[in-house]
């Protein structure tokens, strides 16, 4: 039972991933008809985001103490992050808690991101066939990739959680499993985190007049651009909206997996596969779908599993798709029509 | 009788002058032609050597550190800083000028840390840009394969980091040499500082990089651990670059295991070990004794990354740069000039394999492989940071000290991250070659 349990968080935390990177990639399909193949390019920029943000506010004074030597005989350098110098405990606090800050940072910058990037690049290839636009798209995350790795090298680059959410909670406890079942405080923030975010995008959709129209055009573009309404503008700040929430999902993700320049393609096939499985377009079948995959990769991983099928955990998720197309073609929730013509 | 006399002129004087001259020159010529009959024999006034190291991938942090380590080393070859291990190093023929007079050029290449990737830019290496030797690694899967590679090719292969028993074992090749130790000299280095500090009766779980390194290295720390009375409750395979280890370390915490053995290393390492430490292993207790994570394979680069997690846990290391011999203390000095960091073990192997090779050569009067190869079997040799060392004649593998070291609890600076424990001597990490299999082959000395 503690196994099961356990199995579950960690698929709840990664299935957070994949599902808020799933949303992003079906609300610019739904809206623009653009398969992104740069969104998990976005996902890795937010990561980035975070990662800057911390470099910003640690920036050291360095001061040269002569009478210590290096082994190599220069004099050591003593360094001290300068919102430290400035603020003291203040200062201390900022840096502790930079990755939930960085949120800040992310927001704005991913915005304007997302906007450059639909009307300099994707607005010109919305009447061109998917081909064209996966080439582009694809093209496109790997110069932000290489552009990455130029400033921040190869290497991943770890990012801390605050103190106050360092350690493991105990879950056993509050659910009658005894004290065997702990989890890191810091992946329950994450979930917590995906399912608001993903909250907020459907509240965001459903109860305000934006979302609405934007909804209406998903349906049928051209009756609401006959309706006088400039449905290109509210698309173009769709478009900047799945920037963020991709970003927002990156800066969040770093404290559980250090980010490098290439972790926008780890997830990105398997966020196209939830995308898939969920039903292209569909927001609902995106966010089920990165939830039962992620939960399910988690269950693949389990020893006992792996001792019947070895090697199934690298697999399984490929096979859920195989078995769910074979008997849902449009996926679990996809609508008809949709990517059929 | 004066008609039988032959008359010896100036005319048959010169003749007999040329053809003893040219009888006498005819073995020499065709020796220097066999000796030329090598892959890449350099011409003109540079030699070129191949640094094929990961500058992406799993293992980018030391590929980095290994590259910063072979631009210093073709440094004090050709002369120039402060010499380095060249003043320490003995016995050495090295002068500073270079290798038998060429002055040291270089190309590189990144592996990816993948095979196919390392054996292509070794290819390019070797056929492109004329590299007489190959050097490099981090990643044992990507050293046996591009020990291969320049086996087939003819030319030598100084393998950089590489840990896996295999690849001075079963896969070991005539034009191949490793300085670095591997996962039975670590596994029997850890044994005796394992159970001094955790006892007899523990219950181990081993997380394993699935690949060749991954596998040796578990199969000799469940050796030596239940050699001294531990159980294994269970070893799992890993996928390599998995990044997310939250679905194979769960399983740990009721497994009823009482220790972890994390045989991952790089990127790999830094994220199971900090995800382990974040789910609570370390405050946990199992059987009634604390629960203990071992990395059987650390580096310093390694510790930078994962942070707090490293501090208090054991493992075994090829080199530290704390080591206060006269060797380690000058390459110190020479890196940390140069660079503003202390070398990493990485740096360490791959400075020394480059200097190995260039003071073969400079022995052997040529670049051949086959005469390379000849001098490096079986050489004895001090000064470079681990104390007496040999290259084992019978697999090429050198033998020398091993450290086993502790993340350190209160590290005086951002590099002072590991502790020395304990200086195994070389005697309690030698074994029987034939252990391993393999077979060394003939030497490959052709021309490409």
């Amino acid at each position: 039972m503690d196994a099961i349990v356990l199995q579950i968080l960690n698929g709840l935390d990664k299935g957070g991933a994949y599902a808020l990177i799933a949303l992003g990639l079906t609300l610019t399909f739904g809206t623009l008809g653009v398969v992104n193949f740069a969104h998990g390019a976005l996902f890795m920029l937010g990561a980035f985001c975070a990662v800057s943000f911390n470099k910003l506010i640690s920036l050291e004074q360095v001061i040269l103490d002569a009478t210590q030597k290096t082994a190599w005989g220069t004099a050591l350098e003593v360094r001290t992050p300068y919102v430290e110098v400035w603020l003291g405990d203040v200062g201390t606090a900022l840096l502790n808690y930079s990755v939930p800050l960085s949120i800040l940072f992310t927001i704005p910058v991913m915005l304007i991101f997302g906007v450059i990037m639909e009307r300099g690049l994707i607005k010109h290839f919305y009447n061109r066939p998917h081909a064209d636009q996966i080439l582009v798209t694809f093209g496109l995350a790997i110069v932000l990739q290489e552009i990455i790795k130029h400033y921040f090298g190869a290497n991943p680059i770890p990012q801390v959680a605050p103190d106050i959410v360092a350690g493991s909670a105990n879950i056993g406890l509050w659910i009658g499993l005894g004290d065997s079942v702990v989890y890191p405080w810091w992946r329950l923030v994450y979930f917590a985190f995906s399912a608001i975010v993903i909250f907020g995008v459907f509240a965001f959709l459903q109860f305000t007049t934006f979302g609405m129209v934007v909804r209406a055009g998903m349906r049928d573009r051209e009756m609401v651009s006959l309706l006088g309404i400039n449905i290109e503008r509210r698309f173009t700040i769709i478009f900047g909206l799945a920037a963020i929430v991709a970003g927002m999902a990156g800066a969040m993700y770093t404290p559980i997996l250090p980010p490098d320049y290439h972790m926008g393609m780890d997830f990105l096939v398997l966020s196209f596969v939830v995308v898939v499985v969920g039903g292209m377009g569909s927001l609902g079948g995106a966010v089920a779908a990165g939830f039962l995959l992620g939960v399910l990769q988690s269950f693949a991983s389990m020893n006992e599993i792996k001792s019947i099928i070895p090697g199934i955990d690298q697999i399984i998720i490929y096979l859920v798709a195989v078995v769910i197309l074979l008997t849902l073609p449009r996926g679990l929730m996809g609508r008809k029509g949709v990517m059929e013509d | 009788m004066s008609g039988s006399k032959r008359k010896f002129t100036r005319r048959s004087a010169l003749k007999t002058g040329a053809a003893a001259g040219a009888a006498l020159a005819a073995p020499m010529i065709f020796i220097r032609s066999a000796q030329a009959a090598y892959c890449n024999a350099p011409k003109g006034s540079t030699v070129t050597l191949g640094f094929n190291v990961p500058q992406t991938g799993a293992y980018a942090d030391e590929g980095a550190d290994e590259l910063r380590a072979y631009k210093l080393a073709v440094k004090h070859l050709n002369g120039g800083g402060d010499g380095g291990m060249l003043n320490t190093f003995k016995p050495s023929v090295l002068k500073g000028n270079g290798i038998l007079g060429k002055k040291v050029a270089f190309v590189t290449g990144d592996t990816q840390t993948k095979s196919d990737a390392a054996r292509a830019s070794a290819k390019r290496m070797i056929e492109k840009d004329g590299a007489v030797m190959i050097t490099g690694g981090s990643s044992s899967g990507v050293a046996i394969a591009t020990q291969g590679l320049c086996q087939e090719a003819g030319v030598i292969f100084m393998a950089g980091l590489t840990h896996s028993n295999d690849t001075t074992g079963k896969d070991k090749r005539r034009n191949g040499f490793r300085h670095f130790f591997n996962a039975y000299m670590s596994g029997a280095a850890l044994g005796p500082v394992l159970e001094k500090e955790y006892g007899k009766q523990r219950r181990a779980y081993h997380l394993t990089a699935d690949y060749t390194w991954g596998w040796t290295q578990e199969e000799s720390m469940k050796n030596t651990t239940e050699a001294l009375g531990w159980k294994t409750s269970k070893t799992v395979k890993t996928p390599v670059g998995a990044g997310d280890f939250s679905q194979y370390i769960t399983p740990v915490l009721n497994s009823g295991a009482d220790v972890l053995i994390l045989n991952h290393y790089g990127k790999d390492m830094i994220n199971s070990l900090t995800q382990a430490v974040q789910f609570g292993l370390r405050d946990k207790q199992v059987n009634g004794k604390n629960f203990e994570i071992v990395v059987p394979l650390f580096s310093r680069l390694m510790a930078q990354g994962a942070g707090e997690a490293i501090k208090g846990i054991l493992g075994s290391t090829n080199w530290n740069w704390s080591l206060q011999d006269e060797a380690s203390k000058a390459f110190v000095k020479s890196f940390g000039a140069e660079y503003g960091a202390p070398p990493s073990m990485a740096a360490h192997t791959c400075y020394v394999q480059a200097l190995l090779y260039a003071n073969a050569c400079e022995m052997a009067g040529t670049f051949s492989p086959a005469q390379v190869v000849k001098s490096l079997e079986g050489f004895k040799f001090d000064g470079m940071g681990n104390g007496p060392t040999e290259y084992r004649a019978s697999d090429h593998q050198c033998f020398k000290d091993v450290l086993v070291v502790r993340g350190n609890q209160n590290p005086t600076s951002q590099f002072d991250l590991l502790e020395v424990v304990e200086v195994t001597p070389r005697s309690q990490v030698e074994y029987d070659p034939s252990i391993f299999g393999g077979n060394l082959g003939p030497v490959n000395a052709k021309s490409c």
